[in-house]
């Protein structure tokens, strides 16, 4: 992006990205092989008998897939992912590659810690930290050490950043590197609830070092950084909608400026909103539940901003490739390329996602879906394949880029891509009419007597979503394996970053500036979180805690 | 964003909606919330978490009746059950569940109604709703608690008035 520089040598930092792909890609595939199982125990095949003794339940195998996929999978890559981008997108290399893999090492440290109570059915709490369910102390810190190292990331970033700032003292940032550290900024504000979670209530509790904790309490902290975190797990395939996808259309990125301003506002809001999560909890006023959603609406914005921008930027392609009309452009896009058309898609679903999202966070219409299969449907869009079936787009050409060899096949790609949104789209629909018709979320649904007659069609298309997902999943790693082992064709790949219609320097100034920003995304959790928390915390500090643990697995 | 452009016009043509939209939505939820009269559960008091059964209206978990038409379900969640699992009301009830847990976390949600809260140990939910038709309505435990959290589940039985 910086023109004029020399060649920087950033082969280490690939290897860097390709060590995070590598555990991404491995705990994809296990929490997605969970995936299959639940599905067709919803559609009244329950195979978790076959599992034994190695899953022993399957509430253990839902733990499995949960943590894999959105807690391993997504950090993993972003981690990965964001660092390869922030190197390439200022041409510099990171201010510190041994701290770089030291990051790596105890986040992988970290999952392997987590991953032995989880495997071994002794942490079966699902993906929520909710006590009073207790898990195996080294879940807690393992998870925790996670964490602690995409603070390291940040660390990296930011004195990358200033490093390369030294040196570029009047251009605005390359877009791509900005993104990328808002991101791990707006998650660093983020993951402070889970880390009070962690060190003051779950470790020191499961060590047995104090006695009780406090659920509501627990479940603040928790959701403080539950909603934030998809944004976490979001930004970076925005990062590659805004800053790759419109180069990869054919075209340019409609508007730098605008950019800017829908990430300045996620750093802004994305934290906080947890209350939505919350509508249903005793303990809370419903007035601060009204101001989360107020504030959820407010994040809405920015997201418009951003299905504007890149429609825009599609547009922009489409018709430099002779598209023509309001809708038929559409249709012109690169189609052919797997990369693009996984993440198109993917743009697809998340359309209904982000309008399923909205109904959620509309105050009193959540007691409507609130922990039903609703949700479930809902996730699956967004995490699931706004960010998931994106992260597998990027990689069609980063892998390919790391590897120095061309993708094993495209067609199967194209395959893969048009399975999952087929999938997709079957499962989720699915499971919204299911939770619409009244059934709950995590819960083993074929061993329920309650089921009801007429949820038993969507359960079967639950059941036949589900399996075509997996079909594509492993496609997908297939077509990965194959091309990092069996590729014989060398490609140089280049990073697709897009140029502008409307470029950086018609950003206002203050938008490249941080502390503004910082001080207002303080300002904004003081007021939303701050007279709730201090009455909790408050309370829990002036009465014993006395709520032992319980392990119901 | 540089004014007099043909972009900084597509943005702003843009930016508007994306303002009007989410304001829109926002007062037409407030009003349907307000005007109709729904709530969200609120800040209903706390009871100390280990000692729920013997703490009134918890130690005697059943189905009261308060008023003419007013019903009070006093229910204590715990694995994998509730207590009461099966409440009669007559058709046209009003009926407020008093609930808690006595152990993890469940959730008490009854599909088609307005009643969905989670039951948190050491908080005590209150909700309000009306059975106006005769009929059965299942309700369910929505949040995971155990290896048997799908069979918790009970019955609002609404019979025929007299």
């Amino acid at each position: 992006m910086t023109t004029g520089t020399r060649a920087i040598d950033l082969k280490p930092e690939d290897r860097l990205t390709a060590a995070y792909l590598v555990v991404a890609l491995v705990a994809l595939f296990g929490g997605v092989v969970l995936g299959l199982f639940q599905a067709l125990e919803h559609a009244g095949v329950d195979l978790y008998p076959r599992l034994l003794p190695v899953i022993k339940s399957y509430y253990h195998g839902l733990s499995l897939h949960g943590v894999l996929n959105v807690l391993v999978f997504t950090t993993f890559f972003i981690a990965g992912f964001l660092q390869f981008i922030t190197a390439r997108a200022l041409n510099t290399p990171l201010w510190s590659r041994s701290l770089a893999w030291a990051t790596f090492w105890v986040m992988t440290g970290g999952l392997v810690l987590a991953a032995i109570p989880l495997l071994g059915n002794a942490a079966t709490v699902l993906f929520t930290f909710y006590p009073p369910m207790k898990a195996h102390w080294a879940f807690y810190v393992g998870l925790t050490l996670v964490v602690v190292a995409t603070w390291l990331v940040t660390l990296n970033l930011v004195f990358t950043y200033r490093a390369w700032r030294a040196r570029n003292p009047e251009v605005r940032t390359p877009l791509p590197a900005w993104m990328a550290l808002v991101t791990f900024v707006m998650w660093t504000i983020a993951s402070l609830g889970l880390a009070a979670e962690m060190l003051f209530m779950l470790i020191p509790w499961s060590l047995g070092l104090i006695a009780g904790t406090d659920a509501l309490l627990a479940r603040v902290l928790f959701w403080y950084t539950g909603h934030p975190i998809v944004y976490f797990w979001l930004l970076p395939a925005y990062v590659s909608w805004y800053t790759l996808v419109p180069r990869q259309a054919g075209g340019k990125l409609f508007s730098d400026p605008l950019a800017r301003v829908s990430f300045v506002l996620f750093l802004v809001l994305s934290t906080p909103v947890g209350f939505h999560h919350q509508f249903t909890d005793p303990g809370i006023g419903e007035g601060w539940k009204l101001l989360h959603a107020f504030l959820t609406f407010a994040v809405f914005f920015p997201s418009l901003l951003t299905f504007f921008s890149i429609i825009a930027s599609l547009e922009n392609g489409a018709r430099a490739h002779g598209g023509k009309g309001w809708i038929a452009w559409f249709g012109k896009l690169p189609w052919g390329d797997p990369s693009l058309a996984a993440q198109v898609l993917a743009m697809v679903l998340f359309a209904f996602g982000g309008i399923g999202g909205l109904i959620n966070a509309s105050f009193t219409m959540n007691l409507v879906v609130h922990n039903t299969a609703w949700i479930v449907g809902h996730f699956h869009l967004t995490v699931g394949t706004a960010v998931t079936l994106t992260f597998m787009g990027i990689t069609y050409w980063l892998v390919p880029l790391l590897r120095g060899r061309q993708l094993w096949s495209r067609r199967l790609a194209l395959a893969q891509a048009w399975s999952w949104f087929v999938g997709m789209a079957i499962f989720s629909n699915a499971q919204h009419r299911l939770g619409l018709m009244g059934m709950p979320r995590r819960t083993m649904i074929g061993a329920a007597p309650y089921v009801q007659p007429e949820w038993q069609s969507a359960l079967a298309l639950v059941g036949i979503g589900g399996t075509i997902l997996f079909v594509s999943a492993m496609l997908y790693f297939a077509n990965m394996v194959l091309t990092v082992v069996a590729s014989r064709e060398a490609a140089a790949v280049e990073v697709p970053f897009a140029q502008a219609l409307s470029g950086p320097e018609h950003a206002p100034a203050i938008l490249d500036r941080w502390r503004p920003w910082l001080v207002l995304a303080v300002v904004l959790i003081a007021i939303a979180y701050g007279p709730t928390m201090i009455t909790m915390i408050r309370l829990v500090t002036t009465t014993p805690l006395t709520t032992p643990g319980f392990r119901v697995w | 964003m540089r004014r007099g452009t043909t972009i900084y016009l597509y943005e702003l043509f843009w930016i508007l909606p994306s303002i009007a939209i989410p304001v829109g939505m926002l007062v037409a939820l407030v009003v349907f919330a307000f005007g109709a009269g729904v709530h969200l559960p609120g800040d209903h008091g706390r009871v100390e978490p280990t000692a729920v059964l013997t703490t009134p209206p918890f130690d005697q978990p059943g189905t009261v009746q308060v008023g003419p038409g007013q019903y009070e379900v006093r229910m204590v969640s715990g694995i994998w059950v509730f207590a009461p699992n099966e409440i009669r009301v007559p058709a046209g009830s009003t009926v407020t569940f008093v609930a808690t847990s006595r152990d993890v976390l469940h959730g008490l949600f009854i599909p088609r109604t307005n009643v969905n809260v989670m039951l948190i140990p050491g908080q005590i939910a209150r909700v309000t709703t009306r059975f106006d038709h005769p009929g059965e309505h299942p309700f369910f435990c929505h949040e995971y608690c155990g290896i048997a959290h799908h069979t918790m589940w009970g019955k609002v039985i609404v019979e025929p008035r007299l």
